[in-house]
């Protein structure tokens, strides 16, 4: 029965050739376009670090001066140095970092490189088992360097095969910005997409070749890439970077059990209310505790072009099921009379049904998988955009099957009402015309 | 024309009817709201700077490790770079107009104020800094010889009880006193007064920070390269090539153990800067163009399905006497209706879509304009689509009324 019902369809097919490519080819545009924004969507929205991402949190504090206070309002993103040291001591979460970004020049000694910037982060020990970080060889530093401040350093993978062609370099001595640090770890491939942990530095595409305490980077000044805001100024004879100085631009995150947040945000408004005590905050206690989908959410880490662009693609693909819909409608009932014919020698409503619901579903399936063609081109065509979250843009196992389904529903949902009126011709008005 | 009969055969083919009615109406809602965007991102791509941009290339060095004196060597190499044939000023500026980062300050009237007036991004320059960037002054004077400060001396000193002489935009100077005598005023950033001398009449901020990309502000200090300054070369713009090359070459002479983080014409800095924007305009035109195509060819479809459908009608109507302009504009009127149903809904429908989409990304409201637009893009389009099986239909012979199918 089935396999009738599909050679008819392909005898369909071929008498009205281009009627039938046309609303392949719309089906094909239209799913083409949806998979490729639904699936740029999707990485860009994806949980970076799906084991624990629940277990991570951001730390606000409002430390802003009394001007321009609006009660209830978001205290700014970022730590002051002061408050960041206060908090990584009092150290009332299972971990807890403090972090910056950071950049300098790696100077290679004795080889024929030339001095080269790279991008850096100064962060405090806990940051590695924290995010979970995979190490290559050697170990990231302990606490008691942070406290020593120490002057040791981890480099990424690309960092090490660019200087040590990839050999264990742990124990080397490493030069940068006219400073020498001891290589204690080589980090294994780690670059978490969207970059949680520091939105100021860029969401997408940022790599960091080197980390060092954050407490070596305050005893050298070696001062902060990314966003600094502050809303005084720092005493005399001191900068921005100094550890009184009213200038927020470090990061904090703590790790704890998601039932113990609501004791940690008492912690950090005890905390608040104690400073404004001392007359370091002017505000009322106003903190936020937020894990990393939520703070991710809160700064649309997500593109707005992105959301933009996902919607235009589903208004382009609902234009190009409605006018499948009126073609197969159209291809149908100018095959009334052999509808009739057939309805006249025995066929059911439910057989005729069924007959059209194959045929157009044979377009659909063939216009969803030219689609995924279309996707994977499409996918191409963003990952040479210059955005910075360009080479995240592969079609994944579950987009696929997201694309099948798609693919599926579309074709069905194009072809039942065309086929329902095709259904419902009468044969006896059929015959008489004839 | 007789619109009945057409509305009468349309009566009977509702469910097609309303296919194209739809389809119509989505494409009209869609394509109105894409050209929208098209023209916003085209407006931000083309927004002025304030500065000669065809003239300017843009040349930053970086030190390796603590520099000792890099005020000094900063003045050799302005030297030198003034030195190069073809450059006719150069200055060192501590941001640019379209570049990632950028410094601001908020500015008051009283030095003990509640809120800031204003935020104004902070445009530190050395000498014939005017000039160079080509900014053009609109009321006061350019800086004094005698005004320009190392930047690291004032910074260190703090606050000053004399004034810094500082010009301003023309949007800085409207915040500050929309009554518009800012110049000659005196203004404070924190406890530090600033005495506004001139007025410039435009000078972009760096990268729109706070949504602010018209307000902001020139001080006459003076960065190092080693503090994240630009070197700023002014020329003509057929030398500009020339001039870079010239330039890269005189710094490398005056330390070669530095590192060269930009150069660049100041053109292709715009033309990076906007890059996603540009792309999101192809990307929008480029649906665009495939949505009206689609459509085209959807009307073209049904269409063709009705006059094979009705060519039994339509012979009988010739027969009757009908000319062929008759029959053809019998389905070119019958488009139009149609065309016209679902332009009032796709209006309907995009300005729905606008309000939700400046709930939900800030944009701005549509003006009604965009509206007569896309009608007049969908009727034409209509009428374009339905011509060739218009004209198939007037084409069908009298005699196929006699005929048995």
């Amino acid at each position: 029965m089935f396999a009738y019902y599909a050679r008819l369809a392909v005898r369909s097919f071929r008498r009205n050739k281009v009627l039938t490519a046309l609303m392949v080819l719309a089906i094909a545009l239209g799913i083409g376009a949806s998979m490729t924004t639904l699936t740029v969507f999707h990485v860009l929205s994806g949980d970076p670090i799906p084991d624990k991402s629940d277990r991570l949190f951001y730390v606000q504090l409002d430390s802003d001066g009394r001007s321009g206070y609006v009660p209830g309002e978001e205290p700014t993103e970022q730590l002051t140095r002061f408050d960041g040291e206060a908090l990584l001591r009092e150290a009332r979460a299972e971990r807890q970092a403090l972090m910056t970004g950071g950049g300098g020049t790696i100077e290679p000694d004795g080889s024929t490189l030339q001095p080269f910037s790279i991008d850096a982060r100064w962060t405090s020990a806990d940051f590695f088992p924290m995010f979970n970080v995979p190490m290559q060889y050697g170990r990231p530093w302990t606490r008691a360097d942070d406290e020593a401040r120490a002057r040791v350093v981890v480099i990424s993978k690309v960092l090490n095969e660019k200087l040590y062609q990839g050999a264990n370099s742990v124990g080397k001595d490493l030069r940068m910005d006219g400073q020498s640090f001891r290589i204690v770890g080589v980090m294994q491939d780690w670059r978490p997409e969207p970059h949680f942990y520091d939105l100021t530095v860029g969401t997408f595409g940022t790599r960091e070749d080197l980390l060092l305490p954050v407490s070596t980077s305050f005893a050298m000044n070696l001062g902060n890439n990314g966003d600094m805001n502050c809303f005084g100024e720092p005493p005399k004879g001191e900068n921005s970077h100094s550890l009184n100085a009213p200038c927020r631009w470090l990061q904090y995150w703590a790790e704890m059990d998601p039932g113990k947040a609501d004791d940690y945000r008492r912690y950090l408004e005890n905390y608040s209310s104690q400073q404004r005590e001392a007359g370091r905050f002017e505000r009322p206690p106003n903190v936020r505790l937020r894990s990393v989908m939520e703070w991710l959410d809160v700064n649309g880490a997500v593109p707005n072009d992105v959301r933009l662009q996902l919607w235009l693609a589903l208004g382009f693909l609902g234009v190009c099921l409605v006018n499948t819909v009126g073609l197969l409608l159209a291809k149908f009932l100018r095959r009334s009379g052999e509808i009739g014919v057939r309805r006249a020698l025995g066929a059911s409503r439910g057989q005729i049904f069924l007959q059209c619901l194959v045929e157009a579903g044979a377009v659909g399936v063939v216009g969803g998988v030219l689609g995924i063609g279309l996707a994977l081109l499409g996918l191409f065509a963003v990952r040479q955009q210059p955005v910075s979250y360009a080479k995240l843009a592969h079609l994944d196992g579950s987009m696929l099957l997201l694309a099948i389904g798609l693919t599926l529903l579309a074709s069905i949902a194009a072809g039942f009402l065309p086929a329902w009126r095709a259904m419902q011709v009468t044969p006896a008005i059929q015959l008489k015309s004839q | 024309m007789d619109i009945r009969p057409i509305l009468s055969t349309l009566r009977r083919h509702k469910t097609a009817a309303a296919l194209i009615v739809l389809e119509i109406a989505l494409t009209c809602a869609i394509v109105c709201n894409a050209l929208f965007l098209v023209s916003q991102r085209v407006e931000k791509i083309s927004m002025p700077s304030g500065i000669a941009e065809n003239e300017l290339v843009v040349v930053r060095v970086s030190g390796i490790g603590k520099q000792t004196n890099a005020m000094s060597r900063t003045r050799e190499d302005l030297a030198s770079l003034r030195a190069i044939p073809g450059v006719t000023a150069a200055t060192i500026v501590s941001q640019l107009p379209f570049n990632g980062s950028s410094s601001s300050s908020s500015i008051q009237r009283q030095p003990e104020q509640d809120a800031p007036t204003t935020n104004a991004s902070t445009y530190l320059m050395s000498e014939a800094g005017i000039d160079t960037l080509g900014v053009k002054l609109i009321a006061g004077r350019d800086f004094l010889p005698d005004e320009y400060r190392d930047y690291a001396a004032t910074a260190n000193a703090g606050s000053q009880s004399t004034a810094i002489p500082v010009i301003f935009t023309r949007a800085t100077a409207a915040k500050m006193d929309p009554e518009g005598n800012a110049l000659g005023k005196t203004y404070y950033m924190g406890n530090q007064p600033l005495h506004v001398i001139g007025v410039v009449e435009a000078l972009s901020t760096p990268n729109g920070w706070g949504d602010n990309w018209t307000g902001s502000m020139l001080l006459p200090l003076r960065r190092t390269y080693d503090e994240g300054g630009f070197y700023m070369l002014r020329t003509s713009p057929e030398r500009r090539a020339e001039v870079l090359k010239a330039a890269v070459a005189a710094l490398e002479r005056n330390d070669p153990n530095r590192l060269l983080r930009d150069n660049r014409l100041f053109e292709d800095q715009r033309r990076d800067f906007f890059k996603n924007d540009r792309a999101m305009v192809g990307l929008l035109t480029t649906v665009c163009v495939a949505l009206l195509v689609v459509t085209a060819l959807g009307i073209v479809g049904l269409a063709s399905f009705w006059v094979q459908q009705r060519s039994r009608q339509i012979g009988i109507r010739r027969a009757l006497g009908a000319t062929r302009g008759q029959i053809l504009r019998y389905f070119q009127t019958e488009n139009f209706l149609l065309a016209t149903l679902g332009i009032v809904l796709g209006m309907l429908a995009a300005y729905a879509i606008n309000l939700a989409l400046m709930n939900l990304y800030a944009l701005p409201r549509m003006p009604l304009l965009y509206l007569p637009v896309g009608a007049v893009l969908l009727w034409v389009l209509g009428q374009i689509a339905v011509f060739g099986p218009a004209r198939r239909a007037a084409a069908v012979p009298p005699a196929v009324a006699t005929r048995g199918s």
